[in-house]
């Protein structure tokens, strides 16, 4: 499988992303600069975290214009995969490819630190491969990752099972002081209505080895490889 | 582009003094009062722990100042709209004013 990670100004686990893939994973994963205007033979797109552009004026808001993701914005139109972590969550919804917007954290503090998330859906490309009851243990370090959209986009976030990943305590309860960042309905990450773009604030990419601390984060990985090799199987049936 | 004499700068320079903003446009972004805004409520109850009296709420926002070169106003209006709405404000959190002047 390619990937592609994206690379803006101030992006900084572009290289996590870059070493999982190819390091962990075995696939071929390549940087796309932010100046490129084609995303070659990508299959997925990983548009990672960081501070793209500074995180001036809002996060993700300058990094959106950029050229790539005119070609992101195609890429996903075409029904191809995108996962945007921590500030490429950003970067989405900014973009209009994701619902919502992220804010700052209620409690005003930049989070660094573990979290559990449960997956709210198997029926997607990011959650296929994540058992029902599984916590995934995994970390997050951001100052602006609460969850925000009206009511309206709130119900048909969870109509449509948008909503991918929750915040959850030790046993698996959607508790408030789970919630790291005050996000609305403890929401860790959403996707779109078609399913095949999703963004979340943790950082998977950094729970995928034993070395660093877990090995989590890999599900949401493997669901997407999963999802490409059973798309790859339908197609050639 | 190659300079060629070292008089250009400065007669740029001169030039754009000269044709300095004649108009200017302020915008102003507030966070929609749906949204939550953990910074005006801090401020708050620090203004009122400070002492000050009968505040009924804070909301921290953005001021831009852009400097225009003239033109049509209401063209320049229209212009600058557009951009608040895609870039310069958010409006999924964000409401803003936009004066000019």
């Amino acid at each position: 499988m390619n990937f592609a990670v994206l690379q803006f100004p101030a992006s900084n686990r572009d290289q996590d992303a870059l070493h999982v893939l190819s390091n962990v994973f075995g696939h071929t994963a390549r940087f796309v600069w932010h100046k490129e205007s084609s995303l070659g033979d990508a299959d997925a797109v990983i548009v990672p975290g960081g501070f793209s552009y500074g995180d001036y004026l809002r996060c993700g808001a300058i990094a959106r214009f950029s050229p790539v993701m005119q070609a992101v914005k195609q890429f996903a139109d075409n029904g191809g995969p995108v996962l945007g972590i921590c500030n490429g969550f950003q970067i989405l919804t900014e973009a209009g490819l994701l619902p919502g917007a992220l804010i700052r954290n209620r409690s005003l503090q930049f989070r660094c630190e573990y979290v559990f998330l449960k997956a709210a859906t198997a029926d997607s490309p990011f959650t296929n491969q994540i058992p029902g009851e599984k916590l995934l243990r995994v970390p997050i370090a951001h100052g602006e990752g609460c969850y925000f959209a009206d009511p309206d986009t709130i119900a048909k976030l969870k109509a449509n099972h948008q909503i991918l990943w929750q915040y959850v305590n030790a046993q698996g309860g959607l508790a408030s002081g789970a919630n790291p960042n005050g996000s609305l309905e403890n929401i860790a990450g959403v996707c779109n209505e078609r399913r095949n773009v999703a963004g979340l604030m943790p950082h998977p990419e950094n729970a995928c080895e034993a070395i660093v601390g877990g090995t989590d984060g890999r599900l949401i990985f493997d669901s997407l490889i999963a999802w490409f090799k059973n798309k790859g199987a339908a197609k050639a049936a | 582009m190659p300079r060629l004499y070292g008089g250009r700068d400065t007669h740029h320079h001169v030039q754009r003094i000269l044709t300095a903003p004649v108009m200017k446009a302020k915008i102003i972004i507030t966070p929609k009062k749906a949204v939550l805004d953990p910074q005006g409520k801090t401020v708050q109850s620090a203004l009122e722990h400070m002492g000050y009296a009968g505040i009924a709420g804070v909301h921290v926002g953005k001021y831009l100042e852009i400097d225009l070169n003239g033109g049509d106003k209401e063209s320049t209006r229209r212009q600058l709209d557009e951009a608040c709405h895609r870039f310069l404000s958010n409006p999924v959190i964000e409401d803003y004013r936009l004066e000019i002047e």
